[in-house]
C-alpha cells in the first residue's frame, strides 16, 4: 500500500504557514464583542429630570457620568491655556487677575520663584510685567514688609492660568457695575 | 645609473633592515608597526570619544540618571510639539574637536568624583547642585550660549510668532547683543537649585519663611 507522504520542506513551511494564520482566524471572534456592546443611552434626549441634568442639557455638552446619572459619550478635547499676553479685566475689584500668559514648567518652590524674576518691584523696568500689587507686601496684621510676604509666595494658589474650554453649566454672574445698572437704568442711580 | 644604484641600495637596506634578526626589532617593523597602531589607536580613540559623546554613556552613572536626566524628562526638552529631543551632549559637549577634548579632561574629574563619592546620593546631589550649575552657567555664558544656538539662532528666530514676552525681551536684550540665552533661560532643563544670589532670581530673604 502507498501512502503519500509530504517531503519534510513543504511540511515546515505550512505548519508554518498555518502558525502565521492563528492570529487571523482569532479576529472574528473578537469583532462580535464590540457589537454587543450596549447602544448609547438615548434617554438624554427626553426632558431631564434632575436640575444638574437641566443644566447639562442647556450647556448642549456631552454628558458624563455623575451629571445626573448619565452615561458618559465623549471626552471633550483638552483645553488649551489661553496665553494671548492680554490681562482680562477682574469680575471684582478683590479678584487675584488670572494669567495672561503661558506658565509652562515655571518653578516655583521653596527654592526658586520664576514668577517674581519679572513681577517684583525691581524687575518690572526690565519685564515690563505689572508689579505684584502693595498686598502683596503685607502680612496678616496688614503691616507692609520690604518684599513679598510669606503667605503671597505661591502665586499660584489664586492666580490661575485660563483655557479655552466652554463651561459645562451657563454662568450667570453678573458684575456690581451691571446689578447696578440694573437696579437704576438710565443714569438714574447714586453712580 | 647611479641613480639606479641608489635605489637599489636603498630597496636593499630596506631589506636587511627588514630581515633582522627578531632579537631586536627591525626599524621596518617598527615603522609599519607602529603606523598600524597608530591607526588603530586613533581609530579606537575616536571611536570612545563618540561613545562618550552619547546620552547612553552619561546615564551609566546614576549621579546623572537620577537628577539631571529625571529633571529632563519633564522639560520641554524632552518632548514637544515639534517632536525634537535634546540629549546630554547636545548642551553640554561642544562639538569643536579641541573644546571636546578639553571637555573630555573636565570629564575625568568626574569620574574622580564618582570614586570619590562627591555626588552620590540624592542628598549630596542636591547640596552640590548650585556648584555644578554655576559652572554651566558660566561656561554657557563664556561661549555666548553657542549649544543652545546650535538648536536655536537668533537670526531664524521670528518674533512676529513668538509670545508678546518673548518677542519684547529678545529685542530689547538679545538683538542688541546685551544678554545671551543663558542669562535669561536658566533651568530649560532641570530643576533650579537654590537662587539665592544669582541675578534676577535673588529671593526676599525672609520669604517663604526664611
Ligand atoms: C518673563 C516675565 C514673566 C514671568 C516669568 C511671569 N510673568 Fe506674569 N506677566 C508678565 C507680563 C509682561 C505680564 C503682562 C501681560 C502679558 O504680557 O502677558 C504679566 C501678567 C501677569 C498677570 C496679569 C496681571 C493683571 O493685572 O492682569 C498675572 C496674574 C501674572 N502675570 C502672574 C504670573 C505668575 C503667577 C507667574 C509665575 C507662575 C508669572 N506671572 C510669571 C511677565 C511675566
Ligand atoms: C493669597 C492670594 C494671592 C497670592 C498668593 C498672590 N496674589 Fe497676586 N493678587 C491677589 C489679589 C487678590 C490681587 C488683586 C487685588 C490686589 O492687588 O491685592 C492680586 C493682584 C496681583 C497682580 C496685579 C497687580 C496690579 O496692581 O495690577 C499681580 C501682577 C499679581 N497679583 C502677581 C502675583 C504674583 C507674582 C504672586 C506670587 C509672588 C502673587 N500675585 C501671589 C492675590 C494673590
Ligand atoms: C562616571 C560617572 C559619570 C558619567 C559617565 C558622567 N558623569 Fe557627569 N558628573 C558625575 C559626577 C560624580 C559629577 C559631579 C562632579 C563633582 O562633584 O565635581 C558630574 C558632574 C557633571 C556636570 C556638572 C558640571 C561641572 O563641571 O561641574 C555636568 C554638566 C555633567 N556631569 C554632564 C555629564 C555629561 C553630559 C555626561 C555624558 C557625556 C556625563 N556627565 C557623564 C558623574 C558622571
Ligand atoms: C537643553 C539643554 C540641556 C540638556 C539637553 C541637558 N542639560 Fe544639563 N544643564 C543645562 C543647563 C543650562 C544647566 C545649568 C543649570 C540650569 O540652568 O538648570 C545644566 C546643568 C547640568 C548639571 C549641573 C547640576 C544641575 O542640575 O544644575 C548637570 C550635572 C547636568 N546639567 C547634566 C545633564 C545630563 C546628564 C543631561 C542628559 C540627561 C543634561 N544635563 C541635559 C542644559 C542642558
Ligand atoms: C537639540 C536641540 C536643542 C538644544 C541644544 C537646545 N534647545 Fe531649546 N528647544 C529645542 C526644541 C526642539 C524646543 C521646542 C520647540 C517647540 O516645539 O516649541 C526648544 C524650546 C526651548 C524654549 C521654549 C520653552 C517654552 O516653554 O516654550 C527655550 C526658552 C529654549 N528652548 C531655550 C534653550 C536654551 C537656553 C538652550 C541652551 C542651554 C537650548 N534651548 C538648547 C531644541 C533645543
Ligand atoms: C532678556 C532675556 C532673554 C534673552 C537674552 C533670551 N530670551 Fe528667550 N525668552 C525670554 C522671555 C521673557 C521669553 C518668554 C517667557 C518664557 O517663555 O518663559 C522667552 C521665550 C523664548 C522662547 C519661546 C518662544 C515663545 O514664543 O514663547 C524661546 C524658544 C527662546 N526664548 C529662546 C531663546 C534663545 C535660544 C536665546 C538665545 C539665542 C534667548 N531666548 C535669549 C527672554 C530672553
Amino acid at each position: 500500500m502507498m501512502t503519500f507522504r509530504m517531503p519534510r520542506p513543504l511540511r515546515t513551511c505550512l505548519l508554518l504557514a498555518a502558525l502565521a494564520a492563528l492570529p487571523v482566524l482569532a479576529v472574528p471572534l473578537a469583532a462580535p464583542a464590540e457589537d454587543k456592546a450596549p447602544a448609547p443611552a438615548t434617554a438624554t434626549t427626553t426632558t431631564p429630570a434632575t436640575a444638574t441634568a437641566r443644566d447639562v442639557a442647556a450647556s448642549g455638552r456631552p454628558a458624563f457620568t455623575g451629571a445626573g446619572g448619565q452615561t458618559v459619550m465623549e471626552a471633550p478635547a483638552m483645553p488649551k491655556d489661553v496665553t494671548d499676553d492680554r490681562r482680562r479685566p477682574r469680575n471684582y475689584p478683590e479678584q487675584p487677575p488670572v494669567i495672561p500668559h503661558s506658565v509652562v514648567n515655571y518653578q516655583l518652590d521653596l527654592k526658586v520663584n520664576k514668577c517674581l524674576t519679572c513681577h517684583a518691584r525691581e524687575f518690572t523696568g526690565d519685564s515690563q510685567a505689572p508689579m505684584i500689587s502693595v498686598t502683596h507686601f503685607q502680612d496678616r496684621d496688614g503691616q507692609v514688609l520690604g518684599a513679598v510676604s510669606a503667605r503671597r509666595y505661591f502665586c499660584l494658589q489664586c492666580h490661575v492660568p485660563q483655557t479655552d474650554a466652554q463651561p459645562r453649566v451657563p454662568n450667570q454672574f453678573q458684575d456690581v457695575d451691571s446689578v447696578i445698572r440694573g437696579a437704576h437704568p438710565e443714569g438714574k442711580g447714586d453712580k | 645609473m647611479g641613480l639606479l644604484n641608489r635605489v637599489f641600495c636603498l630597496a636593499k637596506a630596506a631589506w636587511a633592515a627588514f630581515n633582522r634578526p627578531a632579537a631586536h626589532l627591525g626599524i621596518g617593523v617598527l615603522t609599519v608597526g607602529g603606523f598600524v597602531a597608530g591607526v588603530i589607536w586613533w581609530g579606537g580613540f575616536n571611536t570612545a570619544l563618540e561613545a562618550t559623546n552619547k546620552e547612553a554613556f552619561c546615564i551609566s552613572c546614576h549621579e546623572m540618571r537620577d537628577n539631571p536626566y529625571a529633571d529632563l524628562k519633564q522639560t520641554i526638552h524632552w518632548s514637544n510639539r515639534s517632536g525634537v529631543r535634546a540629549t546630554c551632549p547636545d548642551c553640554h559637549v561642544p562639538h569643536n574637536w579641541t573644546d571636546k577634548i578639553a571637555r573630555k579632561m573636565q570629564a575625568s574629574k568626574e569620574v574622580w568624583g564618582k570614586v570619590f563619592g562627591t555626588v552620590d546620593t540624592p542628598e549630596k546631589f542636591e547640596a552640590k547642585k548650585r556648584e555644578l550649575a554655576e559652572h554651566e552657567w558660566a561656561r554657557l555664558k563664556a561661549n555666548n550660549s553657542l549649544e543652545c544656538r546650535n538648536c536655536h539662532s537668533a537670526e531664524s528666530m521670528d518674533i512676529t510668532r513668538q509670545s508678546a514676552r518673548a518677542a519684547a525681551a529678545h529685542q530689547e536684550f538679545l538683538f542688541t547683543g546685551r544678554q545671551t540665552c543663558i542669562d535669561c533661560h536658566k533651568g530649560i532643563a532641570h530643576r533650579l537649585p537654590d537662587m539665592t544670589g544669582v541675578p534676577i532670581w535673588t529671593m526676599p530673604a525672609h520669604a517663604a519663611g526664611h
